[in-house]
């Protein structure tokens, strides 16, 4: 591992992204457009029905975001040889891997922070514990996003194939993290399910932020990061310098 | 022991259940510009993917200076351009280099003597994806020259490159063979066999003749390499 080599990496897929401007503007002000579009499905319904569910699209939208792009950018270093050329060079995949790690932690966090910013200020999200908290929780889940991405873009041989990993994987997640049908009442064995799924723990961390003015979220934090740094660790394995 | 080249002992590699290089023996001397010739499908990229250290081996071995080819003291050492040209088609040139440059370490002066080698310099600020064909081929030569590499491996860097820039690379590889370095460069022209110092001829995974353009056509007796190949492989048959 090498710093030079690793900010390197982060700072070639941030000046790509700059020139992406369409996927930029997508990554910036689609998540304050769903965020809006929530809020507004709820304003004329009596209850917390944004309050309840907005925590839970906070933790999902970095997840699912990072994980697409990520998946279809490492499937495009995998196919057009430079990921090859990195490897015959002296460069460790730890760099690779770290590189990309917080080139798309940066991008999330400007991400979380303006949907943040417009949930809380705009549409009356009320935040009980602090707000950096809940930005921590938003580039974990964005830097485990992108950590899944990365494992699977190994599995792909095309992009069609990288995205349709989405569903697969992402999907069954949604389901059950609580969104829609509270964790402890699922049945046992989906609750079990549920228990060993990294989006569970960033949906009842962005929960505890929302909910707590002294939210205890280290414990699902370090579960997330853990997930983390397991997928980087099996994604580490996939980027092979000698292939068939 | 070649402490200043490349080494190929009896190397195997069997992809898929179809031998694509068949004991392949070889040597690979600084200095000199080799060339592999033969058809398109008869192993010449695997061969280069060999020495470079990305390719999967069956048996035998591969040195490069002295040590296993893909050992990690080789990295900065070896310039490696594969067929189709290697580079991000969403950063400009300059940035492609940069990157690269700071991968391997090298100043960020050697940038500007590598555009000027390939003869890019005026399109520095263009980005990737908006060159010819030709001129992208150049930007990927230009990465693998950035660290002063020893050993430059070159699978068909002359495909859709005009006469004139065609020229000027090949000098380009001599002046780097003369500074030392072994230039190993690949192609399925015959026509630019005349150029190399050596010639390696291939033929469905296997080497059928290795030696200089002029001794090649000596032995043959054919008026040029087309014909020496045709011959060979006539004699093989």
């Amino acid at each position: 591992m090498n710093a030079r080599i690793t900010f390197a990496v982060a700072r070639r897929v941030l000046i790509q992204l700059r020139r992406d401007r369409r996927t930029l503007a997508m990554l910036i002000v689609l998540p304050c457009v769903i965020m809006t579009l929530l809020w507004w499905m709820f304003t004329d319904r009596p209850g917390p029905g944004f309050s309840a569910l907005a925590p839970a699209l906070l933790a999902l939208i970095p997840f699912i975001v990072m994980f697409l792009v990520t998946s279809v950018t490492t499937l495009r270093e995998r196919t057009s040889g430079t990921l090859e050329r990195l490897l015959a060079m002296p460069m460790g995949k730890g760099d690779f891997l770290l590189g990309y790690a917080i080139a798309f932690g940066v991008v999330a966090a400007i991400q979380s922070a303006l949907a943040v910013a417009v949930s809380t200020w705009f549409l009356d999200l009320n935040v009980a514990g602090p707000v950096w908290v809940l930005m921590v929780v938003a580039v974990a889940d964005a830097v485990l996003g992108s950590a899944l991405g990365l494992f699977v873009s190994a599995f792909a041989q095309t992009e069609f194939q990288a995205v349709q990993f989405m569903p697969a994987l992402v999907i069954p997640q949604i389901l059950l993290c609580g969104l829609f049908v509270h964790r402890d009442e699922l049945p046992g064995f989906l609750h079990g399910v549920s228990d060993v799924l990294p989006l569970s723990y960033a949906v009842d961390a962005m929960n505890a932020v929302t909910g707590s003015t002294d939210p205890a979220v280290l414990g699902d934090l370090s579960v997330i990061v853990g997930f983390a740094l397991a997928a980087l660790v099996l994604g580490a394995l996939t980027l092979r310098r000698r292939t068939a | 022991m070649m402490k200043n080249g490349v080494a190929i002992d009896a190397l195997t590699v069997v992809r898929g259940g179809n031998t694509v290089l068949d004991d392949v023996t070889l040597e690979i001397p600084a200095g000199q510009v080799t060339g592999l010739l033969g058809p398109s499908g008869c192993g010449k990229s695997t061969l280069m993917r060999t020495v470079v250290g990305v390719q999967r081996i069956t048996s035998g071995t591969v040195t490069v200076f002295g040590e296993a080819a893909g050992s990690a003291a080789l990295r900065s050492r070896i310039g490696y351009v594969t067929q189709a040209p290697s580079v991000y088609d969403d950063l400009t040139v300059a940035e492609n280099l940069e990157f690269f440059a700071s991968v391997l370490g090298v100043p960020k002066a050697r940038v500007d003597s590598c555009l000027a080698l390939v003869d890019l310099t005026s399109y520095a600020d263009r980005v990737v994806a908006r060159l010819s064909g030709g001129q992208r081929s150049r930007v990927s030569l230009a990465v693998a020259l950035l660290g002063e590499p020893q050993l430059i491996v070159l699978d068909e860097p002359t495909v859709g490159l005009d006469p004139v820039l065609r020229q000027d690379l090949w000098q380009t590889f001599h002046r780097l063979a003369d500074d030392g370095a072994a230039v190993f460069v690949s192609s399925h022209v015959m026509d630019e066999a005349n150029r190399c110092d050596r010639l390696v001829l291939m033929r469905e995974g296997r080497v059928i003749a290795d030696d200089t353009p002029s001794a090649l056509l000596a032995s043959t007796g054919a008026d040029d390499i087309e014909s020496a190949f045709l011959d060979l492989v006539g004699g093989a048959a």
